[in-house]
């Protein structure tokens, strides 16, 4: 038996048939060949595979494709721009030397991204607990936080100086 | 001064484009067309006989292309998988090599352990499948501690591995040793266990096998540190197919620590199906599974003892180790408590007489090999404790202690007594750059100020030394490698003066595409950006043993430096001949070729050109093209050092441990990216920490079963668990005998770590008479260790 999925991915409207069973994950990777977003457990707790679903953070090894039906997801695949110019987040994590082997990365920059839309001005600790459903092996995650408080600061929008 | 690409500049990574837009391609991204799926039913049990598989059910289930059983592999030829290094026992008769078959036969002996492949149309399929697979298993039973493995009673692991055990090993003088002990004023005695891990690289293992009926090749992706040393255990002892019939591809590499230098079943066993079934077979772990089948780390049980003088200095050291290989020989498991660990005894101390024994014994666990560090953790985590401890009892200052031992600057090269001699390397300058950095005489009103907030607080310190880029050859062949251990090269020049670089050495998140580049930008002068680096593909790149043990720059990029000085003496000559001067004319500098004394001169480029469009060229003297290779074979191992320092803060309440501080002050010779260097140090630091505090591999001792199996059980170092770390490193003491002058620092962090952490957690406890804790030193541990010491308070 297959059901009928249709998601908004990166800005574009994809339709597929699916086993009820796959999850938003598989169907990023496998049906969609969307293969930035990586699978780095099975219980819920590398966030390799963090993505924006209705543009909150969620973790796509967790979610059914049947449960994004009609949800507008974006992946690592759709941040940049299309000239290559790189998300703010993205560019804090090159300039910070935030990524090794760059299995976590994906998912670390989602996370990030979110984190920042819901504290623009996070602390150092705010940056680490916040990540704390993200792991990675390589870096120690020094420059991670180095590189999430630099991309929040970027993201932030200009201080426009009040009317007098 | 550093040129903007060169050696010493913090150029940004150039991998980092494709990884951060999710562009990389790891093995599992990578489909072949008419793939099918390969799923491995596992052991439940620990130890058992198999009576019987019936796999008719399976076979018959939706999408299953076959079923293939260990039976269906030896029947067709397939061996076993080889061990790389031999080891001698004390008498100098071999190891206990037991049969390691890709899938079993009739007996299982771990949890994990292979028993079937279902190979279906999907993945889904396979999994389902397998699931009607019926086993007949009798249960034996387990035995899972390596020191409960010697026991007479003890379950036998291996019908020919009489008592568990591979091996009965020693190095060192005995009698010095022990003559030493015998006129000691004092003696500090420790047991200690090193901690059973999971090296968790987070991209979990994958192969894709291929099978070309038309040409007759094959072709393996696989998630591999080293392609070539794959393709030659694989083809050669396993599956019996040439080099030249067997690619092995490993392409983007989600981090490795070690677990994936070795050749594992799945490898053999996708590439040997995509033949049976016709098409390609591709295979990619889930986490749970890598916990059963990755090749774990550590778990030593030693008994150590360091003799001294009334004043502090060392005489002797005399260690016990058991270590636990698991229930096979992973490829180079039993190098690492030998080679690898008693070697590094002597640490940065002039200790005169060592003597080290080592058993290494199997039980029904997954096999143990290399995890980040291999040995070296082992061996200074046992050092620094006994040097603490020592200090302690002798009263004497724990950096004092340590300075009066040191190996002084002076003294190099210095032969240890432990085989190995360090050539290069300033101890106390270490400890002078970190001391300051942790601000040490403050200490006291830290711990003082803690108090009063009701905290305990502790300093720990790792000075370290470690042995990199494993070598030469014919010393390593001497003590039983069956591999060698140089590397690789080709420079390649283009007519338009771009360079490919091939290298033997893999990147797996070590930035070689952008270290090695900044090599040849900072040999000839032109961007690194005209640099390409080819690694990772046996069809690609001249034979090379890959990456582990901290030797790609030493090694690998010692390769690089012959094959460029080759390329430098034939563009000499081609520079030579289109200026019409004599080679010994020819001065070169930052890929400038001029003839002394004129201003007569081609760069690197023009000469390239010419080197592809020779129509001038004498061609009996001259031979057209620029592209030169090297194999570079190290005279000696490479001794990256340091001092680690840390600070730690304990809730007595509750049993938590924060580092509130570490620093550490590295030697790791010529530094080409410091960026990058940094970026491995924090890494490093936080495989050590974690050892130290929260992981811990866990197996029932009754049953067998893995009990810290997932995420949910095996505590990884989470951002929130870490402070941010001060690191320096100096350029005072460059390898003496490789061209860069290079040391290593990949594992650096991870072999220091444990024992820093560790030694700053008992100096806290240790005004309440706690003077040793087992890692991890989990909150219940160090909760546990205080109420034992305070039994008036317990409640
Ligand atoms: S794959 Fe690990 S949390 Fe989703
Ligand atoms: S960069 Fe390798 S896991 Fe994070």
């Amino acid at each position: 038996m297959s059901v009928s999925v249709t998601l908004t991915v990166n800005g574009r409207s994809v339709t597929r048939s699916v086993e009820p069973r796959t999850l938003l994950v598989q169907m990023l990777r496998e049906h969609l060949g969307l293969t930035g977003t990586h699978v780095g457990c099975d219980t819920s707790q590398c966030g390799a595979c963090v993505v924006h679903l209705d543009g909150r953070s969620v973790k796509a090894c967790t979610v059914f494709a049947v449960q994004a039906d009609g949800a507008s997801v974006t992946t690592i695949e759709g941040l940049a721009a299309a000239d290559g110019t790189l998300h703010p987040m993205q560019a804090a994590f090159r300039e910070h030397h935030a990524l090794q082997c760059g299995f976590c990365t994906p998912g670390m920059v989602m996370s990030a991204i979110d984190l920042v839309k819901t504290n623009p001005a996070p602390t150092e600790r705010d940056v680490r607990v916040g990540l704390e459903g993200n792991l990675c092996r390589c870096t120690g995650y020094h420059n991670i936080v180095k590189a999430v408080l630099a991309g929040a600061e970027a993201m932030r929008p200009p201080v426009v100086p009040a009317a007098e | 001064m550093t040129k903007a690409d060169g050696i010493g500049a913090s150029v940004k990574r150039r991998e980092d484009f494709r990884f951060l837009t999710g562009r990389g391609t790891y093995t599992d991204d990578i489909d072949r067309p008419g793939q099918t799926h390969a799923h491995i039913l596992r052991s439940p049990f620990a130890h058992a006989r198999v009576k019987s598989i019936d796999v008719a059910a399976a076979t018959a289930a939706p999408g299953v292309v076959a079923v293939f059983t260990g039976a269906d592999m030896a029947a067709d030829g397939v061996k076993g998988l080889p061990c790389g290094w031999l080891i001698h026992n004390k008498d100098g008769s071999p190891m206990n090599e037991p049969a390691h078959p890709p899938i079993v036969i009739d007996k299982v002996l771990h949890v994990g352990d292979q028993i079937a492949v279902v190979i279906a149309e999907s993945r889904a399929q396979a999994r389902d499948a397998a699931e009607l697979i019926e086993v007949d298993y009798e249960e034996m039973p387990a035995v899972v501690d390596a020191v409960a493995a010697q026991a007479p009673n003890a379950p036998q692991v291996h019908g020919d591995a009489p008592g568990n055990l591979c091996y009965d090993w020693h190095l060192g003088d005995q009698a010095a040793t022990d003559a030493a002990f015998a006129r000691a004023a004092h003696v500090t005695k420790l047991d200690l266990v090193n901690n059973r891990l999971v090296a968790n690289a987070m991209e979990p293992r994958a192969a894709i096998g291929e099978f070309d009926r038309a040409t007759d090749e094959y072709t393996l992706i696989t998630t591999s540190q080293n392609p070539h040393v794959i393709r030659l255990l694989m083809g050669a002892f396993v599956l019996g197919i040439p080099e030249h019939k067997l690619r092995v591809v490993a392409p983007d590499v989600g981090g490795g620590f070690g677990s994936k230098i070795y050749h594992y079943a799945e490898e053999a066993i996708v590439t040997w199906a995509a033949r049976k079934v016709g098409r390609p077979v591709k295979w990619t772990a889930d986490r749970s599974e890598s916990f059963l089948s990755d090749a774990q780390g550590r778990d030593h049980s030693t008994h150590a003892e360091l003799a001294l003088n009334q004043d502090g200095t060392f005489l002797g050291l005399r260690v016990s180790t058991v270590a636990n290989l698991g229930a096979y020989l992973s490829t180079f498991a039993t190098s690492i408590p030998t080679y690898l660990y008693a070697t590094l005894l002597a640490g940065q101390y002039t200790t005169p007489a060592i003597y080290c024994e080592v058993k290494a014994v199997f039980t029904n666990t997954v096999p143990v090999d290399a995890y980040r560090g291999a040995g070296r953790p082992e061996a200074c985590y046992l050092i620094e404790r006994l040097v603490d401890n020592a200090a302690r009892e002798l009263g004497i200052d724990r950096v004092e202690l340590r300075r009066r031992n040191m190996v002084p600057a002076s003294a190099m090269p210095y032969q240890t007594p432990v085989a190995l001699q360090y050539d290069s390397g300033d101890f106390h300058r270490n400890l002078d750059l970190a001391l300051p950095m942790i601000d040490y005489d403050g200490f006291p009103a830290r711990r003082a100020e803690a108090a009063q907030r009701g905290k305990l607080r502790g300093i720990g310190f790792s000075t370290y030394i470690e042995a990199c880029g494993i070598a030469p050859s014919n010393v390593a062949g001497a003590l039983g490698a069956r591999a060698g251990l140089y590397e690789s090269a080709e420079v390649r020049f283009h007519p338009t003066g771009s360079v490919t670089l091939f290298t033997g050495s893999h990147s797996h998140g070590q930035g070689h595409e952008t270290t090695f580049a900044q090599l040849v930008a900072d040999r000839f002068g032109i961007p690194v950006d005209s640099v390409e680096i080819v690694h990772g593909d046996t069809s690609k790149v001249p034979f090379g043993m890959g990456t582990y043990g901290s030797r790609s720059l030493a090694v690998g990029g010692s390769a690089i430096a012959r094959a460029m000085d080759k390329v430098e003496t034939k563009a000499k000559k081609i520079a030579a001949h289109m200026l019409e001067a004599s080679e010994a004319d020819i001065e070169v500098k930052d890929g400038s070729f001029t003839v002394a004394g004129t201003d007569k001169s081609l760069t690197i480029g023009e000469i390239a050109l010419s080197a592809y469009v020779p129509h001038k060229f004498p061609l009996e003297e001259l031979e057209p093209g620029l592209d030169e290779q090297a194999f570079y074979d190290p005279k000696n191992f490479t001794f990256p050092n340091g001092c680690q320092v840390c600070e730690i803060e304990i809730d007595p309440e509750t049993g938590v441990s924060e580092i509130v501080k570490f620093v550490c002050a590295d030697d790791f010779g010529r530094v080409v990216n410091p960026m990058i260097v940094e970026g491995q140090v924090h890494g490093g630091l936080v495989q050590g920490i974690g050892q130290a505090l929260m992981e811990n591999c866990v197996y029932d001792a009754r049953s067998g079963q893995l009990v810290t199996g997932t995420y949910n059980d095996y505590c990884m170092p989470r951002a929130d668990d870490l402070p941010f770390f001060a690191v320096k490193y100096h350029e005072e003491a460059l390898c003496t005998h490789n061209p860069l002058g290079v040391k290593g620092c990949g594992e650096a962090g991870t072999i220091g770590a444990a024992a820093a952490v560790m030694n700053a957690v008992v100096d806290a406890l240790s005004a309440l008479g706690v003077h040793h804790l087992e890692m991890p030193a989990t909150p219940q541990a160090v909760w546990q260790a205080i109420r034992a010491a305070r039994p008036s308070q317990a409640a």
